[in-house]
């Protein structure tokens, strides 16, 4: 049992975070927009979680408050059996080198006026890692390991493409040599031909380091490739959590159906499509009852009333879904 | 051949930028037959949405300028033709849907205004004829309670939404032609599903024409019947979209369909591209795909490849093939 708890990087329980939404002369609260609303899962080491949901349903704001760039409003965040939640800015600090971020816009998230030496290098200025000397080998070395050259350190980040920007992103997450990685939407602002270059780079890193991936998307072909379990989100909360063996080939919940029927591939050509109805609500009065019940297209009449539990169906396959009571 | 609608032959748009000549659309061929659905398909900067912009004749000018071709419709050359027609073409022969929902309506408008707008301009008709007919075309894409929809302003409107609501813009005047732009990339898989059925719907319920311009080889397969795949401004494989999808010819080509993960199995290792596209302003002699190509010759960077004939419907423009 012991081994088992080792095992496990990151265990989250009951994490919300909720927005409050205030009007009026006097900010009056009106409501929140439950953005992560109870999620509960776990993230073994050298493990890849996919993470699956349509724009809105939270999937980025569960990635930002595991390092607590977001705070959560609660629930816990257990890092190798420490709270998250509880650290002091000390301890949140040093806990950040071990959790790193990649984002979606590697334009956005470079500083112009740095130079991508100075970018990739800054993690080790603010923890105070190694003389300037040792850094600059250090720099060197990363932009080789993600197939840059070192001498392109004092380049500014106009001077390369969006593939290249995404490989100096994922450099720099990797200097203080972290555990997990967050990757939100690394591949959807790329090309499709560079897409496949970056994947390959992050498979290649992750057996290398031995790293576990947070891997947040919405192509579910990305996941597919590259993820060990997948979880799908729905308006704050997980519906689905397997192996993605599992999930892919026997779907239970009705919205991971109707996801993975609406991915366009070479042989369907549209059939046997489960077309949804409408859009994803809004967060900020989601439908009572189980939040997909008006798009779904095997609803019953419990599900208007009461909320689903995640439960597990077979082993290590869960579901939040009446047809399976 | 006379089944064909709209011909676009030898294109040339060339922006000239201060840093130098762009030469985003390099001599591009290709016919839109009646009722057919023809994708054009590129990674970003291949030139696909210029080539669309120059068949109206849509992008800024200066620095845009087209150099060369012709694009024949209905007897006319529109690159040539004086601007007053070619604005009665615009929207009523040849209707474009463009890419960013969100930035192709105006906030300020509601979508009822927006849609009556075009319809006036075009046909003889009232405001309360051309209400109806947007109440009705926002129907026939999809948007649920479509009266209300049209006193709404686009803020009100999801994504998925709006998008549907260029669609029925793009539509109210009957076109003969529908110009699609990536009108699936800003949204959602299952929005994207219902947006591409509605094309599918569409094609057989008017029989109308489609030029759709989109980076995803899968959204071409299933609602393309033929495909122009663009590299560096120029077309270097035109074919129908099972030709293109089982028997691609060109490089480029089987390199984009096997970097695509694929739903339906998951593999080892991506196959990639090695590279990226090349810079407008610095495009390599010859063929512009030579430096990424795994099958390069000698030849292709000295030599611009011309068009091959594989089969009647199935062109390529590479060396191998010579």
């Amino acid at each position: 049992m012991k081994n088992e708890l080792n095992h496990k990087l990151i265990q989250i329980k009951n994490l919300k975070k909720y927005y409050p939404v205030t009007a009026g002369l006097f900010s009056r609260h009106i409501g929140d927009i439950k953005a992560v609303d109870g999620v509960t899962f776990d993230i073994s080491e050298r493990e890849i979680i996919g993470l699956v949901g349509e724009s809105g349903c939270g999937k980025s704001t569960l990635g930002k408050t595991i390092p607590r760039l977001e705070e959560p409003t609660s629930g816990e965040i257990l890092y190798r059996g420490t709270d998250i939640t509880k650290l002091d800015k000390k301890g949140l600090r040093e806990l950040r080198g071990e959790i790193q971020i990649i984002f979606q816009d590697p334009d956005a998230s470079l500083d112009p006026r740095m130079t991508v030496g100075d970018s990739i290098c800054e993690p080790l200025v603010i923890h105070n890692i190694d003389n300037e000397k040792k850094r600059m080998d250090r720099v060197a070395e990363l932009m080789e390991q993600v197939g840059l050259e070192a001498r392109q350190a004092d380049l500014y980040p106009h001077e390369f493409s969006g593939g290249q920007k995404q490989r100096i992103g994922i450099a720099r997450a990797l200097a203080l040599n972290p555990k997990l990685i967050i990757a939100d939407e690394p591949v959807s602002a790329l090309d499709v031909s560079i897409q496949a270059q970056i994947l390959n780079l992050m498979m290649d890193i992750q057996e290398k380091f031995g790293l576990a991936y947070l891997l947040i998307a919405h192509d579910l072909s990305v996941i597919r490739h590259m993820a060990h379990r997948v979880a799908i989100m729905y308006l704050g909360k997980i519906v689905e959590l397997a192996n993605k063996q599992e999930l892919f080939e026997n779907p239970l919940h009705p919205y991971t159906e109707a996801l993975l029927s609406a991915v366009p591939s070479f042989k369907s050509k549209g059939k046997g499509r489960i077309l949804l109805r409408g859009d994803v609500p809004s967060p900020l009065n989601p439908p009572s009852g189980c939040h997909f019940h008006p798009r779904c297209h095997r609803v019953l009449h419990i599900c208007s009333k009461e909320e689903p539990l995640l439960t597990e169906m077979a082993q290590d396959h869960f579901v939040a879904c009446h047809l399976y009571r | 051949m006379n089944n064909a609608v709209l011909k676009v032959s030898n294109l040339k748009t060339y922006f000239f930028t201060g840093r130098g000549t762009v030469k985003a659309v390099d001599g591009v061929d290709f016919e839109l037959r009646r009722g057919e659905c023809l994708c054009l398909v590129g990674e970003s900067g291949c030139g696909k949405t210029v080539t669309a912009l120059s068949i109206l004749r849509l992008f800024d000018s200066p620095p845009g300028k087209i150099v060369d071709g012709r694009v024949s419709y209905d007897g006319l050359d529109l690159v040539k033709c004086p601007s007053k027609r070619l604005r009665q073409i615009r929207g009523k022969d040849i209707a474009m849907v463009f890419q960013e929902a969100q930035s192709a309506l105006n906030p300020v408008f509601t979508i009822g205004d927006q849609i009556t707008e075009q319809i006036k301009l075009h046909i003889p008709v009232g405001y309360a004829r051309a209400k109806d007919r947007a109440i009705t075309l926002l129907s026939e894409v999809g948007i649920p309670s479509a009266e209300s929809v049209m006193s709404y302003n686009p803020h009100q409107l999801s994504g998925g939404m709006k998008q549907r609501v260029l669609i029925a813009m793009g539509l109210s005047c009957d076109p003969k032609i529908l110009i699609a732009d990536e009108p699936t990339t800003a949204v959602d898989v299952t929005i994207k599903a219902q947006i591409l059925d509605i094309f599918r719907e569409l094609k057989t319920s008017r029989q109308m024409s489609t030029i759709f311009i989109t980076h995803d080889l899968a959204v071409v397969a299933e609602i393309g019947d033929r495909a122009v795949v663009m590299y560096g401004g120029k077309d270097v494989e035109t074919a129908p979209v099972s030709e293109i999808i089982g028997n691609a010819k060109h490089p480029y080509t089987s390199g984009l369909i096997a970097c695509l993960p694929d739903i339906a199995k998951s593999t080892g290792r991506l196959t990639s591209i090695p590279g990226a596209t090349p810079n407008p302003l610095e495009m390599p002699q010859g063929c512009a795909f030579h430096p990424r190509c795994p099958k390069a010759m000698e030849v292709c960077s000295q030599q611009e490849p011309t068009e091959t004939t594989i089969s009647k419907e199935h062109k390529v423009n590479c060396h191998l093939y010579t």
